[in-house]
Formats: structure tokens, sequence, C-alpha cells
């Protein structure tokens, strides 16, 4: 498994470059550092191996949802650019930190063992802490940091919790051996093992930000800088879903399904009420995305409640598909704030992209491909993702929880399109936002992504 | 291959519109939309009047889904697609006289808008469908909201959220239908026929899909986008909502609905068909009441549907053909209606019927082509309206003599509003609006002039298109009433 020594290597030379006078080298050699991690990440492909004495295993589908991390970073390390001319930022440390949280992330991925999961959580987590403080001097950046390292360190007890006790039931903390466990006992299934893992679930479902664990999620969302919501939102998702699908798949015996499936379809339909009904009260757009996030939480863990052979292939297409346009969505919003804002002061309302499509008509594309992705309307990535999901929840005959997710995706719709409307309905300012090449490059691969995965799904549906 | 071409050509024509700016845009959309009609026009004569799908083509598109990007041309399909084929360069001709800011984007969207429409047309998997029929709707809400009228952000939005709304319930329904299909699952819709459905089942997939139609055509009660919409939208929008937009419910009907799901039909159909005579009555009841010209015929519109809805669900041959040649004829006249309030309305600066008046004095061409049009509308013999309105009335008077005689009221009162609305603003007295009206000219003539042709062709010789489609609905309604 190079992409984890290497990351981990990666970053700590990272460290050393900050040292250097020239900030022009950072940026460059961190995507050259993933971009390698990337490459090296599929030499693993078609084989499954154990590794760490066991404790990660490493298949298709931990190479995949890691390469949707790793290229997620990727475009937001990508869309750093400004950062280097920011006076008080240190993108050593950052990209550090981020490379290090992606060792984390496929420590999540591929765990075979839940002490591998605690760790992989652990390092993500504390990442997140950081990056989410890191504007120093804005006292809502302040108290995100520490209202998500408050709730999170308590989730983090209660996974460990959890952990303790699936120990207690099994004897054992490997995936394997619950699988074994689980399949063995028919009928009567310890209440130790359920309450182990109910508790867990619970620390995994706060990662992923899905109700009713989902209250820090727009303050941090909105405290931390946009740069690194972009990460958390798409990052530590698609993470959490990796680990929660290997946990769920490991206790998926009938006999243990038919105790879980009905709280995580509750949890589920909870999830999408919270996140889509708030998301419309919403006049920032940045908080706007934040509850879409707790949104494709719920989306995503329709095809957790309706666990199986097709689950992991709709979890990756989704993750990819989610990923992709928020990544761009955050992109524009960077610019938009910043360049749109008054007296030093970020503008993140629906107002700032008043008649952007005017000046900046393919911003104003990109963005707008983007939210219709995360609608889910046709020929983009977002459908398909949807129809994935969607397909998981019927082929297991739960047609009422497609009718919730199809009626929240209607409501979706509308706050999606707000912000369309306000880019080539409304008029607003008329300076033009200014986009670094580059930048201008990580935005439209990311559109064309998503059109191309639109139009051909079969390409990434194919791996799994 | 042909049919690919007829949704793939608009497509690269509208991305080649795109990248050329200034006002000549118009010409270049317009030469693509002759060579869309001429491919339709091919596909029309070469077609073999039988049960079987032409043209075809079919490719694995999700692999391990066992879903197809398969489409071809039946007896269904073809006239919808020769009526946006046949309509789409008239669109396109008829803002040759408007200057649009913007005009590539304006015009690679309508024909992004063709592309989709063509899609859903021809379609052979259910999922394809739903994709274009979807995807259909960008463009237009794009059309509709940075051209239209003043209260249009606020109105199409209503219009894209409330159809979005509808369709999400037949993807409800496709997803279901998809996973009771034997084997590795196929979504071609051929095998959607074959399955065996409870009772019970089939009368939840009818309501899933007949939201989304009935929201679309527009059925009473589903309507209350329409008006609004198509009075704020550009003119050029609204023909292709009213002309081939509406068109999508009426054959989703005669495609998905009455076949699959035949025993939700017996349940429900008398339900729909009453909801549709409903919306016959109340809508030329209120187009009477209509003092703007644009919101007049929204309204005419709204019932001319009412009476394709009741025809298809009265499951007979008559209803069917009726619709199928009505859809054709409906779309030709709405569009026709429209040019003209959009002559009247450009020269006169208004839309309201009451400050016009005594545009005949001035304009005989005008007057000539608006009356062809005009009675093609209220369904005067030897015109195009005629053909389909005797037929869906015969279809659903076949199904219920009263119905029938109810949804016969459109006929009279469909000659109410329409010989009002000539009178108020042709004859009578001039206004200070109408006093320096000019008659059409240029390009105005080129719009009117095959409109008026196909009013006449369809109405003197029905047969030409009635014998095409024959054979595919005689076959349709033997899978349903099997």
């Amino acid at each position: 498994m190079l992409p984890i020594v290497l990351l981990s290597v990666f970053g700590i030379v990272m460290l050393f470059l900050g040292f250097m006078k020239s900030r022009a080298v950072l940026l460059p050699a961190a995507l050259l550092f993933l971009l390698v991690a990337l490459g090296t990440s599929f030499l693993d492909w078609g084989h499954s191996y154990l590794y760490f004495r066991d404790m990660l295993l490493v298949n298709n589908q931990t190479i995949l949802f890691s390469a949707i991390t790793m290229l997620s970073a990727f475009m937001v390390i990508a869309l750093s650019g400004d950062f280097l001319q920011d006076e008080a930022a240190q993108p050593a440390e950052y990209y550090a930190i981020m490379l290090f949280s992606i060792v984390g992330a496929i420590m999540m991925i591929g765990f075979e063992n839940l002490i591998m999961l605690f760790v992989g959580v652990e390092i993500l987590s504390v990442s997140m802490y950081v990056l989410t403080g890191s504007d120093k001097k804005n006292i809502r950046s302040n108290e995100a940091a520490l209202k998500y390292f408050l709730m999170g360190a308590f989730a983090t007890g209660i996974m460990l919790f959890g952990m303790a006790l699936l120990y207690g039931a099994v004897g054992s903390f490997t995936i394997t051996d619950i699988t074994a466990f689980v399949s063995l006992s028919r009928g009567g299934i310890s209440l130790l093992l359920l309450m182990g893992l109910m508790l867990v679930l619970i620390g995994m479902l706060f990662k992923v930000s899905a109700a009713p664990f989902h209250f820090w999620t727009p303050d941090v969302y909105d405290g931390a800088p946009t740069l690194f919501t972009a990460f958390m939102s798409t990052v530590v998702k698609t993470a959490g879903f990796a680990a929660l699908l290997r946990l769920l798949m490991a206790v998926s015996a009938t006999s243990m399904y038919d105790r879980w499936w009905q709280i995580v379809a509750g949890i589920t339909v909870l999830t999408l009420l919270a996140g889509n009904l708030t998301a419309v009260y919403q006049n920032s757009f940045k908080r706007m995305m934040a509850y879409s996030s707790i949104s494709h939480a719920g989306y995503l863990l329709i095809a957790l409640a309706a666990l199986g052979q097709q689950s992991n292939g709709a979890l990756a297409f989704y993750s990819l598909a989610y990923s992709v346009a928020t990544i761009a969505a955050f992109g524009i919003l960077l610019l938009v704030a910043k360049q749109r804002g008054k007296d030093g002061q970020r503008d993140e309302t629906y107002e700032a992209f008043n008649g952007l499509a005017k000046q900046n008509p393919l911003l104003a594309f990109i963005l707008a491909v983007s939210m219709l992705s995360l609608a889910g309307i046709p020929l983009t990535a977002g459908f398909w993702g949807k129809f994935m999901v969607f397909s998981t929840a019927v082929e297991k005959g739960m047609v009422w929880m497609l009718v919730v997710a199809v009626l929240m995706s209607a409501v979706g719709i509308y706050y999606y399109f707000r912000v369309v409307i306000a880019m080539y309905f409304r008029t607003g300012e008329v300076t033009a936002i200014r986009v670094a090449p580059f930048y201008r490059i990580v935005l439209i691969v990311a559109t064309v992504l998503t059109i191309v995965l639109g139009l051909a799904p079969g390409l990434v549906q194919g791996l799994i | 291959m042909l049919t690919l071409s007829l949704i793939l050509f608009p497509v690269v024509a509208a991305l080649l519109v795109l990248a050329v700016r200034g006002q000549q845009t118009k010409q270049l959309a317009f030469a693509a939309a002759l060579i869309e009609l001429g491919l339709a026009a091919y596909a029309f004569l070469n077609f073999r009047a039988d049960t079987s799908s032409q043209f075809g083509f079919d490719y694995p598109w999700l692999v391990n889904a066992g879903i197809r990007f398969s489409a071809g041309i039946d007896g269904v399909s073809i006239l919808l697609v020769v009526l946006t084929g046949l309509l789409t360069p008239l669109i396109v001709l008829s803002a040759f006289q408007r200057n649009y800011d913007r005009p590539n984007v304006f015009f690679a969207l309508i024909l992004f808008m063709q592309a989709a429409l063509m899609g859903v047309f021809t379609a052979r998997d259910a999922f394809l469908f739903y994709l274009f029929f979807e995807a259909a709707l960008i463009p237009i809400y794009f059309l509709a909201a940075l051209w239209g009228g003043e209260d249009r952000i606020r109105v199409t939005f209503k219009f894209f959220l409330y159809t979005i709304f509808g369709s999400l319930f037949m993807l409800v329904a496709l997803v279901y239908l998809y996973f009771q299909t034997p084997g590795s699952h196929s979504a071609a819709i051929v095998d959607l026929y074959n399955l065996k459905l409870t009772p019970e089942a089939q009368g939840w997939i009818f309501w899933a899909f007949f939201i989304a139609f009935a929201i679309k055509m527009p059925v009473f009660p589903f309507h209350t986008w329409q008006p609004d919409t198509y009075t704020e939208s550009p003119t050029q929008a609204t023909m292709l909502l009213a002309g081939i937009m509406l068109k999508m419910g009426v054959y989703g009907v005669i495609r998905l609905l009455l076949p699959i799901a035949p025993a939700g039909v017996d349940i429900w159909g008398s339900t729909a068909i009453v909801l549709s005579v409903i919306g016959i009555v109340y809508g030329s009841i209120i187009a009477i009441r209509q003092r703007d010209i644009k919101r007049l015929i929204a309204y005419s519109s709204f019932a001319h549907v009412g009476l394709m809805a009741a025809g298809v669900f009265s499951q007979t041959t008559n209803g069917v053909q009726g619709a199928l040649v009505q859809m054709l004829a409906h779309g030709i006249n709405v569009v026709g209606m429209f040019f003209v309030a959009d002559v009247i309305m450009s020269r006169t600066q208004t839309r309201l019927i009451d400050q016009m008046g005594g545009i005949t004095q001035h304009t005989p061409k005008l007057t000539v082509y608006f009356m062809i049009i005009l009675l093609g509308s209220v369904a005067l013999p030897l015109t195009n309206g005629f053909v389909g309105e005797f037929l869906l009335l015969s279809g659903v008077f076949q199904y219920n003599p009263v119905l029938g005689a109810v949804a016969g009221t459109t006929i009279i009162l469909g000659a109410v509003y329409m010989l009002r609305l000539f009178q108020k603003t042709m004859f009578g007295k001039k206004t200070e609006l109408t006093e320096t009206f000019t008659d059409v000219a240029g390009s105005e003539n080129w719009v009117l002039i095959p409109l008026c042709i196909m009013v006449l062709w369809i109405g003197v010789v029905p047969n030409a298109f009635l014998k095409v489609t024959e054979p595919a609905v005689t076959s349709l309604l033997q899978i349903i009433n099997q």
C-alpha cells in the first residue's frame, strides 16, 4: 500500500519545504505528491492484499474510494493558489496536514481491524479540527474549531466505547472475525454486539454529518475557511461512507441486517428531511452548501440502509459525482465571496452571485452545471449517482424510502436553483471576477468530469 | 443511424451556433434546422407503415445494469418526429425580425431543445426516455427565464419546479418497473410492456405516470403553471412549449402509461377522462373571458390538450389515432396562432385585445393567414383540426356518450373565443395603436405560408398521415386489451 507510506513521507517533506524562502514551490510540490500517490495506488488494482499485520485490506474497493479522496484533495489544493499570496497563511503546514489526513482517510476506507478504523478517524478528525481553526483572526473560525473539536471528541469517545463492546461480543477486532461471528450465530444475536455496532455507528454518522448528529455541520462549514470546507465536505464524507460500508458489510448477514436496517433507514429519512428542509431557509450560499452536504449524506445512507450487491458501486459513483460538483461550487464561492465582498468582509450570500452570468459566463456555467449535478438533473453525474442509490432501495423493496428521497430531491432543486437564478436572471455588479488560469483549468476539469460521467456513467460504474 | 443523427445533429449544430457571435447566428441556426427537417422528412417518406421500429440504433450504456442507449422510430413516434422537425425551422424563422441580445445562446438553446425532444419521441429505453424528458426542461427554462417578460423569474421557476416534481414520480415508477423485469433486468420499453403486474401495483404506476404527464400536458387541475408561463415567455419559447413540448405528455401516456398499466387505466382511466373533460370546458370558458391575447391562446391550448388526453384514455383506436394526428395539427395551429399574436403584439406594443381593432384594413395577407390558422383551430372540416377532433370526440363518445357530449362543447366554445378574438382584433374600428399597422412582410410570410399549407394539407388528405400511424396504434391497443 504505497500511498499511505508515500503520503506520510511527503507530508514531512512538505513541512521541510516550508522552511524554504520561496513559497512558489509549495503548491506544485503538493500537487505532484498527490499525483504520485494517486498513480501508485492503482498498482494494487485487481489484487487483494492484507497489510500491516492484517490491519488493512487493499482491494479494488479501497483503491477506488481512496482514489476519489485523493482526486478531491488534488482539486482542492489546486484551487489554493490565492493562499500563497495571503500573508498570514501557512501553506506548507496546511498542505502537510491535508496529505496526512488523506493517510487517515485511506486507513478508514481500507480498515480490516477496528483499531485501524479508530486511528484513521482520529488522524482525519484532528487534521480537520486544525484546518477549521486555521483562520486565527476570524472569531467564527475559532468558534467553529472549538465546537467541532468538543463534539468530535465526544463522538470519538462513543465510537471507542462501541468498539470495546464489539470486542467483548466477538473477542476480536478484525472484520473477518466479526463477519464469521455474525454469520455463525443464527437467530440469537447478542445484545452486546448490537449495542457495540450502534455506538460505532453513532460515532461514524457524526463524522459524515447524518441527522440527528449533524448539528455541528452548518456552523463548522460556515466558520472554516472555504477551501477547507470544500476539503472536509468531500474527503471526510467519502472516507466516512466507505468505512461505514465496510463495517456494515461485515454485519450484513440476514439475521443481523434485520436488526439494524430499520434504524439506519430511520436515520436516512431523518437526515434527508433535516438537510433539505433547512437548506431552503438559508440566505448564505455557504450555509446552504452545508445543509446540502447533510442532505447528500442522507442519499448516500440509502445505499447503506438497502445494503446489497450494488451498494459499493453506487456509493463510489455518488461520492465521486458529489465531490467533483461540490469542489467546483466551493471553488467559485471562494472567488465570488472574496472579490464581491466589501470592506474586507467576504460576501457569501446568494446576492453575491447576482448577474455573474453577464460578466463571467464560464464561471456561471460551471456553477450551474455543478448545481444541476447536485440537484440530480439528468445528463449530469449527479443524476446517475442518485439513480444508482435509488436503485439499491428499490431492489430491497423500500419504495417508500424512494418516495421520500424523490420528494426531497424536488425540494433540493428549489435551493440549488436559487443561485442559478441569481447568476442568470438578476443584475449585479459590473466588475468581472478575475480567475487565475490554473484555477480555471481545475474548474473546467470538474465540469467536464460531471458532464462526461453524466453521459457515460458506465466509465466508473464498471470498475467495481 | 438516422435516429441517432436526428438526436445528435441539433446538438452539434447548437455547439456551432454557440461559437458564433453576432446576429448571423440566425441564418446558421435556420440552416441547421432545415437540415434536420430534411432528415425528418426523409424518415417520414421512407417509413414503412407497419409496427416495427425503424432507422434504429442500439448501444449498451450502463453495461451491468442492462440500460441501453436505444432509439428508433415507429408508427407512434413518426408524426412527432415530423412535428419537431417541421416546427423548429419555423420557430427559428419567426425570430428573424427580432434582435434578441446574445442571439447565439438563444438559438443554441432552441436547437438543444430540439435534440432533447427528438430523443423523447424516439427513445426505446425507458430511462433514455426519462433522461430526455428531463433534459428538455433545461433549455426551455433558460429560454423562458432569460428572454421573458417582467415576472419571468417567479413564473418560470414555478414552471420548472412543477414539471420536475411531476417527472420525479415517473422516475420512481420506472425504477420500480425496471426491478420487476426478469433476469438481469432491462429498461427496454418493450420489456416493460410484457410485465405481469398486480392491478394494485398498476394503480400506483398509473398515478406516478399520470401526475408526470398530466403536469406536462397540462390536464386540469395540474395546469396552473401554464397560462403564466406562456404569457411571460418570449414567443419562440411559448411556441416550443405549446407546439411541441406539451406533446411529450400525451406521447408519454400513449408510449408508457397505457401499455404498461392497462389494469391501472381500467381502474383510474375514468377519473383521468373526467379531469380532462373538466379541463376542456373550464379552459374554453376561461379563454372566452380573456383580455390578454397570449393568455387566450394559452387557455385554448389547455382545452385542446384536454381533448387529446380524454381521447387517449378512452383507449379506442379512434381516440389514440386522433390524438396522434391532433398533436401534429395542434402543434401547427398553436405555433401559427402564437406567431400571429406576436406579429400583432410587436406592432401594437400591447397584448390587450380591447386596445386593438380594424387591423384588416391594412393587412390583406395577415388576414388570410390568420383566418386559415384560426379555422384550423376551431376544427372546420377540410382543415387539420377537424380530422383530429372528429376522431378524438368519436373515441370519447365510444367510451361514454355523456362525456363525449360534454367534450363536444369544445367545438362550440372554441368557435366563440376564436372568432371573438378575430373580430376584436381584425375587424371593427381602428384604434390609436393599430393606426399605422403594416402587413406581414419578408420572413414573416415564410413562417405563415408553410403553416397554412400544412393546415389545409392535413385537412384535405388526412389519410396520408393516418395510415402511417394505424398499424402501430392497432398493435398498441392489442397489447393493452390482452
